[in-house]
């Protein structure tokens, strides 16, 4: 099997492929929101921390 | 044992275990992955009657076993939420909502795409589809209530009640191609007599449902770190936690 005939699917390429493609969309969104979230709160977090050290 | 279990309760305890179980649960889930898609689209064989197009059925079907399975997750975190006041089965009630409703978009998308070519049409009423569709609702409604109470345990409780009573949708979608006439076909791999598909074609369909129940596992852990944080920030171990980071 070559290359072209795999990214063909037969005459269905770009139904395969777009629905693998959002698959993968969807996957790296799900990990991306909690890691973004996580970098978020620890630093808002850390912020009070500091806030807290500096007023008397 | 049902000691680990009262320890692993409590959300301190919960925050260092999950961190320590994620990097194994990523590794496992990405050789399932590689493992499942070099099955489903080098290995496998055209199908004869719809050619290459099926093997969007490796990201489809998984994808819809994962919004229901997800769903009775949730129903179930929520219930032992209601009953115990558990705040660890509340916060995975909550952290599996969005992405229940994310892979249930998927399985509705994947399915749209699947059924351009092959039924010539993107979207038809029929009863699988609708009650799929539901399911997508109740998610969105779920996340929606949540973020609309302020108090984090009265939020919890209200989103249980509404996923229990959602169950109900559950049955609806699994048996939706028996009880209707659908144009979606029947199922070919949960029947009680031998799965009519190729093992060739199984063993990828397998292989992706494991690494999406992975994926799930790993992202509802993530998430439920998230939660815990935000919810014990006053504590002295977050403190702690934030001031050594």
């Amino acid at each position: 099997m070559n290359l072209h005939d795999f990214l063909d699917m037969g005459g269905y390429g770009a139904y395969v492929w777009s629905a693998y493609g959002l698959a993968l969309v969807v996957l790296v969104a799900n990990l991306l929101s909690p890691l973004l979230q996580r970098r978020r709160l620890l630093d808002e977090l850390a912020q009070r921390t500091k806030r807290s050290r500096n007023t008397p | 044992m049902l000691s680990f279990f009262h320890r692993l309760a409590s959300p301190k305890y919960f925050y260092g275990f999950a961190g320590r179980a994620l990097p194994w649960l990523g590794i496992a889930c990405l050789a399932f992955m590689l493992a499942g898609l070099y099955q489903g689209l080098l290995v496998a064989p055209a199908d004869y009657q719809q050619g290459d197009s099926y093997r969007i059925m490796f990201i489809h079907v998984p994808a819809a076993w994962m919004s229901l399975f997800i769903y009775v997750v949730m129903a179930g975190a929520g219930a032992v939420g209601l009953v115990w006041r558990i705040k660890l089965a509340e916060i995975i009630a909550i952290s599996s909502a969005p992405i229940g409703a994310s892979f249930t978009f998927l399985a509705l998308a994947t399915g749209a795409i699947w059924g351009k070519p092959m039924w010539g049409a993107w979207w038809v009423w029929d009863a699988r589809l609708t009650s799929e569709l539901i399911l997508l609702f109740l998610y969105l409604g779920i996340i929606a209530l949540h973020g609309a109470i302020e108090d984090k345990r009265t939020a919890a409780r209200a989103i249980s009640i509404l996923a229990i009573v959602g169950v109900v949708n559950i049955p609806i979608i699994h048996y939706s191609v028996e009880w209707w006439n659908t144009l979606h076909q029947g199922p070919t791999v949960t029947k009680f007599d031998a799965p009519s598909i190729d093992i060739r074609m199984l063993v990828p369909l397998l292989l992706m449902a494991v690494a999406f129940k992975l994926f799930y596992a790993i992202v509802v852990l993530m998430r439920a770190r998230c939660e815990i944080l935000q919810r014990e920030r006053n504590t002295g171990w977050v403190r702690e936690l934030v001031s050594k980071a």
